[in-house]
Formats: structure tokens, sequence, C-alpha cells
């Protein structure tokens, strides 16, 4: 899957202007086959530029694409390769559920029995089977997307692109759908580009996920990855929660902050350069033996706020060593419920090495 | 798709554009087409038996204006914020007006209130010849369309700001200053621009009980075919345009802001039954309707005995129409025919027109060039734009000029004449379609034509018929944009019903209108009754 000898789609130098307006600026980019790819990115990033570029909707400026080795830069969408599934699913409203998935194969040269064989197939696959007969406004909004998915597949598109095809879906059944589209992808291996803002959909979906800000890439890489080690504040402001401090470098391997020395890595930066530390609320350590505060990376905080989001808590730490800056954590409910953390306890807590991640600069973000 | 925008935006071109150009180009020329500056306007401004109608054409539709909207808006709030009975009834009744010639108005009053008329005591010897007579055939036809714009301003109220209005303890009076007409006021203004339109540019009115009063709409028709002089006529048409366009303007930018304020979580206002409330709205709208109904029963009435009010014994005689003055039987066929395909190929232009500016992608100069051809129409007074017709149909060097006089001729002016209603009409009904369908087609292979088949034809159904009856309609009851350029085989009966009230034939000419108010009725209960099988047979899917 991750053989990039030869990617399905290349991308070069890709830059769309709207008058002065530039929705992407110098985009590169390769996909491999049967790869799932999550173009994710706030609104106006140029998620969604991107997607219709590749569709051909609204050509690029300058730069090319290339489909399975053949260039496509030019080409209007009629000859392209490609299913698509929009966030309104665009099904025909006078079309019954069966009709809509038949749309792209009739008019061809296939039988019209061959034609009913694959539409059975294809709505059996979606499990709407039994509900072929019903026009869209009969169908929930979970199955309307299932049906436009199964019309965008119909015929064997070389590349599938969902632009937010989940967003106007009630919770649950977002969730649902992310793992059956997901499993399908997976079992048809069909090259698969989608564009969401939201961060968890990326995750859970996506074997790469591009990030994509003002028009250009901040960062491409599998999900743990991007989660892990967010290439720049943005990334890792954009995709989970994040603390961001004002830091030191005291000497190589080790920033200030407050009145604390932290390890980290942060390799090649002067003494005294001003930089960002940024560490995640769920990899602050709480230690159940509050030592002397001797251990490396730790520091005594006093927990100012506490608040039961279900699953754990988050806390809002604070402390002499911490000088004004206030650190989130989320410690497991259960950590809470032994050590008997409330409002105003005080406790020991670590920010392990490896978890601390440097950008050079000191904007806070936030 | 850039081929057939061509060709449409062409037909508008040589239909429209052209023809509007050269009527613009004939005030600034002498008889032999000499060019002669400002001469003719400079002419036009020292003769003040010509100036005089700029400004009894202002009196007469401010007039009409300050009654019709008030008193439309009353209607549409008893129609909307009461709980009276037969509403869908009075809303019928007060559509009347819209299925008859302008023409029609003028002749009911002259039988109520003429010299021979049953209530001319009730003008306290004032004449219904002249601004008197103008202003309530005006009122009369111009109450329903003021009605439209106003029911569907009040439609819009959110039944939220009732209650937070009522939770507030505010009194029906100080909710009706700070929720109803505040949220009505774009209706309202919008309104008053349509009405002020209509009135300004309305030549039937006018030209049956008008009298000795003269008014820029009689003018231009008493120049050119009275006097035969074109380039005077076209210095008033000119005139008449002014504020046809400016009024034109200022309506499209109130329809903007309009949009801004309807929110897609409005939650619809119900009205509560309050006794005496509902009772005085009922007795208003009584009072109106009585008094629409009464102008087409006199007319009908009028039609049917020998010789109203003296002689009221029956008789068919008025109905002999090729024994009278107008065209005859020969020119209601002739409007039928008319009527027909102008529906039919009106509503098929204007809705491929309205697709391709919509749907196409690119092309984003023509496409703004033909939404503005296509608004234009809307600005451009009947009478206007059919002095513009002969100026360029007639002209000899004008190859097209074959058509000058034919039925053909009579179908592309009252297409163009009517365009602007039917584009927005189509535009709506486009709008409300997702964006992607023409995507998610071109993705599936398939080419534009076949999902405007498939998909936009069908869902757009009943917008099209809309289109086709109002086209049908207007056809029928047209007079301005036709009266210059009909020929003796293609008369109309709405031009029939003008010639015949010329020669004094009052009572066949009502019976002529009549006529066509029963083909417009007919037709409209042939679209309601169409629209409802075709909601049940193709429109399944709308249902949940």
């Amino acid at each position: 899957m991750t053989t990039r000898s030869v990617p399905y789609l290349r991308i070069r130098n890709l830059t769309k202007k709207f008058g002065a307006f530039t929705a992407l600026d110098h985009i590169s980019l390769e996909i491999a086959e049967g790869e799932f790819v999550c173009f994710l990115g706030p609104s106006g990033c140029g998620k969604t530029t991107l997607l219709r570029a590749i569709a051909g909707l609204d050509i690029q400026t300058s730069g090319g694409i290339e489909q399975g080795g053949r260039d496509i830069s030019a080409l209007p969408p009629t000859k392209r390769d490609f299913g698509i599934v929009f966030q309104s699913y665009a099904l025909f409203p006078n079309l019954t559920a069966a009709k809509n998935v038949a749309y792209g194969l009739e008019n061809t040269r296939a039988k019209r029995a061959d034609v009913a064989k694959r539409v059975r197939e294809l709505l059996d696959m979606i499990g709407l089977g039994e509900h072929g007969g019903k026009y869209p406004a009969q169908l929930s909004g979970g199955q309307q997307q299932r049906v436009a998915l199964a019309r965008a597949l119909a015929t064997s598109p070389g590349l599938l692109l969902l632009d937010e095809p989940l967003s106007a879906l009630d919770a649950k059944v977002r969730v649902r759908l992310r793992h059956e589209i997901k499993q399908l992808q997976r079992r048809l291996g069909v090259t698969t580009i989608m564009v969401t803002h939201d961060q968890e959909e990326a995750l859970t979906m996506a074997d790469r996920i591009v990030v994509m800000n003002h028009g250009a890439i901040e960062q491409i890489g599998p999900p743990l990855e991007i989660y892990r080690e967010p290439a720049s504040p943005f990334v890792a402001d954009f995709i989970g929660l994040m603390n961001f401090v004002a830091g030191t470098v005291v000497h190589d391997g080790v920033v200030r902050l407050g009145r604390v020395e932290l390890a980290c890595e942060a390799d090649g930066l002067a003494a005294g350069t001003e930089v960002t530390l940024a560490i995640r609320p769920e990899d602050i350590v709480v230690q159940d033996a509050p030592g002397p505060g001797s251990e490396p990376n730790s520091l005594r905080a006093r927990v100012d706020a506490l608040a039961f989001l279900g699953s754990f808590f988050r806390a809002d730490l604070a402390g002499d060593a911490l000088e004004g800056v206030l650190l989130r954590a989320d410690l497991p409910v259960d950590l809470v419920r032994r050590l008997g953390i409330a409002e105003k306890s005080t406790l020991s807590v670590r920010l392990p090495r490896e978890r601390i991640r440097i950008y050079p600069g000191s904007t806070v973000h936030r | 798709m850039r081929a057939v925008i061509g060709i449409i935006g062409l037909c508008l071109v040589i239909a429209l554009a052209l023809p509007l150009g050269l009527m613009l180009g004939k005030s600034v020329q002498g008889p032999k087409d000499e060019f002669v500056g400002l001469a003719n306007y400079v002419r036009y401004f020292s003769t003040p038996a010509l100036f005089q109608s700029i400004g009894n054409s202002l009196w007469v539709s401010i007039l009409s204006t300050v009654i019709t909207v008030p008193s439309a808006f009353f209607y549409a709030y008893a129609l909307t914020r009461s709980r009276m009975p037969l509403r869908g009834l009075f809303k019928t009744v007060a559509l009347v007006p819209i299925l008859v010639p302008s023409l029609l108005p003028g002749l009911a009053l002259v039988y109520l209130f003429g010299n021979q008329g049953l209530l001319k005591g009730a003008l306290l010897g004032h004449s219904i010849y002249g601004p008197i007579g103008i202003v309530m055939a005006e009122v009369f036809t111009t109450f329903p369309h003021a009605l439209l714009i106003i029911l569907a301003a009040l439609a819009l109220a959110d039944a939220r700001l009732y209650e937070a209005a009522t939770a507030l303890r505010a009194s029906r009076p100080r909710i009706f200053w700070t929720v109803t007409l505040p949220g009505a006021r774009y209706g309202l203004i919008s309104a008053t621009f349509v009405v002020f339109t209509t009135v300004i540019t309305d030549f039937g009115a006018p030209k049956v009980i008008g009298g000795q009063y003269n008014v820029l709409a009689t003018d231009v028709y008493k120049q050119v075919v009275g006097q035969q002089n074109f380039q005077m006529g076209a210095v008033v048409s000119v005139i008449l345009l002014l504020p046809a366009i400016f009024a034109f303007l200022v309506d499209r930018a109130v329809r903007r802001r309009q949009v801004a304020l309807l929110s897609a979580r409005a939650v619809p206002y119900q009205p509560s039954p309050q006794r005496p409330f509902d009772l005085a709205m009922l007795a208003y709208c009584v009072l109106i309707g009585a008094g629409i109904l009464s102008i087409v029963a006199v007319s009908q009435f009028a039609a049917l005995v020998k010789f109203f009010p003296y002689n009221l014994s029956l008789t068919w005689a008025h109905y002999d129409f090729d024994q009278k003055g107008g065209g005859g039987w020969a020119s209601y066929y002739n409007s039928i025919r008319l009527a027909l395909s102008t529906g039919v190929v009106g509503t098929v232009v204007v809705f491929v027109g309205a697709y391709l500016t919509e749907k196409a992608r690119g092309f984003a100069l023509g496409r703004g060039l033909f939404h503005f051809l296509a608004m234009l129409p809307m600005a451009v007074p009947g009478l206007v734009l059919g002095l513009a017709y002969i100026f360029f149909f007639n002209a000899p060097a004008n190859p097209l000029n074959v058509l000058y006089r034919t039925m053909t001729i009579l179908v592309i002016n009252t297409i163009v004449h009517f365009y602007t209603v039917g584009h927005l009409t189509a535009l709506t009904a486009l709008r409300q379609m997702d964006p992607e369908f023409e995507t998610v087609s071109a993705s599936l292979k398939q080419p534009f034509y076949r999902t405007f088949w498939r998909v936009t034809v069908p869902v757009c159904l009943p917008s099209t018929l809309d289109i086709a009856i109002y086209m049908f309609v207007n056809a029928m009851t047209t007079v301005s944009g036709v009266v210059f350029i009909y020929g003796p085989k293609t008369e109309l009966a709405s031009i029939s019903v003008l010639n015949m009230d010329d020669t004094g034939e009052i009572a066949s000419a009502a019976a002529m209108a009549m006529m066509i108010f029963y083909t417009n009725a007919g037709a409209r209960g042939l679209h309601l009754l169409l629209a409802r099988w075709l909601e049940r047979r193709t429109q399944a899917w709308r249902r949940r």
C-alpha cells in the first residue's frame, strides 16, 4: 500500500488563484494506488479547491496532475476517471435509489440485465438491498449517503473523491458510516481522497493525512505520526489538544519553563533562543508517590480547576514553578479516584522528555 | 452549452437590445433620419400640450400607488394575520384583475359612472373621464400585483418574534408597528414601485377612460398612430422609460436585501382567532372583494343586455363581433393562438436560458450579459418595446422585416415583454436544486443534456407550468406591447376591445374583454388540474 515507487496520482506544483487570492500555493503530492488519503484543514485552507482541481471542476492556474500515468491536467471532468460523493449527497430527488445507482451505468453499452444485476450488487453491498425502490426523500441521511457512495462506485472508477461526506449526518450515524466507508474502501482497494475538517474522521479513516493551511501543505504523514509529531504549531493545535508554553533554551537538550528546566529533544538551538514548548494534555503524567520533585522533568503543581468529561478528568495545573502558566492535563478517572485528586490538591507531575515538542519562536499559540 | 447561450442571447439582442437601441437613436433623428441632436427633446419641452403629460402621468401614478398599496396591505394583513373565514376565496377574488385586460375596468367604470352611468351622482358633478377614472381603473388593475408581493412579505413572519413581543406584553397595535410592519417593509417598498411603474406605463385604462386627460402612454400612441410622428413617439418613449428603469433599479436593490431577512430557523406564524378583529377584517375584505367583482359583473351584464342600464332585456347581439368595429371573432382565435404559442415557446426558451445562465461553468461574461438582457424587459414598458419593434422590424433594410405584422412577431414581442418574470421563476426553481448534480453527472460520464432531461426538467416541472400559465394569461390580456405591430390578419382580442371601444361599441368591447377573462379563468383552472395531476403522477418523490 505504501510502495511509492509508482504513484497513482501525482500532483506537481499545483497553484490555483481566484483573482488576487491564492487558494492553492504550489502543492505537490503523490498518492499510491489503493491509498486512503485525507485532506484535513480549517475551512478556507484550500482542501476542497484541491479536490475540485483533481476532479477537473476548478482547473488549476498552473501546475499539473497525472492519474495512472496519464496527464489529466487539462481534461474536463467527463474525460477523467473518478467517482465523487458530496456532503449534500446530491442524489437526484426524482429518481429512486436504484435509478440513482444505475445512472452512470445506463447509456453505456452494458446490457439492461447486466445493469440491473450490478445495481443489485451495489445496493446489497451498502446494505440497502430492500430499499432500491425508495426515493431519496424517503431514506434517512445515512442511507442517502450510502446510496451516493454506491452511485459513485457503480462505474468502478479508479479514484474516489469524498467531499466532506459525513458532515451533514448525526454524530452516531457519522461514526458508524466512517467505519463502513473505510471497510468498503479497503475491500475494493479503490484509491480514495476524502476532504474533511473533522480531525477525528481523518485520524480514524486515513492511511495518510495531508494537513493544509492557507493553500499550502503543512504536513503529510500517517495519522499517528501527525498526532505524535506535529511538524508545526499549526498542526499541533489543529489536531487534538495541545498545551503551548513559552520557554528558553538553556543548552542543547534542555529548555527552561518558568523555574523548571526540562530535558527535551531540542538539538541545534543556541542557548538563550526563545522557543515554544508543546505537550498534549494526556501526556502529562501524575506520579503516584509524590517525590521531592527531583526526578527528571518533574514539578509540583496545584489543581486549579477540575472538570469531569465522562471518560476522564481535565485539570488546569498551576504552580509556583510554572510562574503563572496554566497546563491542561487529562487525568484517568481511576487515577483521580485513587489519589483523591480534587480542586486545590497538589500533585507531582512529570512531562516526559520524548513527549515534549519544541518549536522555534516564542509566539505562544492562542 | 456556450453555443446555446450564444443563440438565445443573440435572439434577445435581436428582439430586445437592437430595437431599443434603434429607438433611442430615432429620438435624436429628424423625419429623414438625419441626426438632429436634442432638437426633438427641445421641441417636446417647449410644447406645453406635450410636457404637461409628465405631470399628469406622475399625478395619477402617485395617487393610484397611495391608494393601492395600503389597501392591498390591509387585505394581505387580513389574509395572513386573521382567522376570518373564506380566506382562500378572498385571495382568489382579489387575483381576478390579473385575468382581464386593463381596458376592462375602464369600460365598467364608464357604465357605472359615465354620462349615463348608474352611480354618476356619486362623483358629485366630476367626470369619470379623466384622472378619477384612470386612478379607479388602475387601482383595480394593480391591486393583485401589490397584494401578491405584500402577501409574500407577510408570509415570512417569524412566529418567535410574535411570541417574544407577546411575552413582553406588547399590545396588538404595538406589535403591528414594531413587528409586522418592519417585517413587511421591503415588500411594501417593492409593491410601491411595481404599482407606480405599472400605472405610469399602462396604456389601456387612460385610453378607455382618460378622456382629454393626456398621459405619457397615450401620448406615445397618439404621436405614432394619430400623427405618424415617430420621432416624437420615440422622445416620449424615452421619457416613459426613465421612471420605469428607476423603479426597476430600486426594486432590484430592495429585493436583494429582503433575502437576508429570512432565516432558515424561522417558525411560521399561526394567528389565533379573535372575534372582533376577524370580523372587522372580514368586513374590509368583503368590501374590496365586492368592488372587484362588481367591475367584472357590470362588464358581463352590460355585454348581455340591449342597452345598459336603460333596456335590460337580454341579447347576444353584442357578441356578433364580426359585425363590429374590431377584428371580429378571428381576433379572439388569434389571441388564443398567440397565447398558446407564447406559453409553449416562451416557456421552453425562458427555461433553457435560465438553466444555462445558472448551470454553465465558466463563460462568466457571456452569462452575465445574458442575465442582464433577461432582466431588462421588466424595465421596458410594452408601448416602448412595441414602438422599438416598428423601427427595427419595419425598416426595409432589415431582412427580418418579413416578420412585420405576422403572428411570429407578436409571439416574439410577447415573449420578450414578459421574459423577466419567467426567467426569475425558472432561476428560483433551479437554485433549489443541488448545485452538484451536474458534477456528479460529469463524474459518471453523462452528458449534461441527459441530466437536464432526466432530472432538471422533471424536478422543475411545476415551475415550468407556472411560467407557461403566466405567459398565456399575459399574452391574452396584453395591449400595450402589441398595439403597434399587429396586422390586419393578426388583430388580437385585446386590440379588438380597444378598437370597438374607439368606435363606440362599448358593450361589444366589454363582451370581448369578458371572453378574455373566461379564457384566462379556464386556463388557470386547467393549469390547476394539470398541476395536481402531474404532482400525483410524476412528483411522487416529493412525498416522504
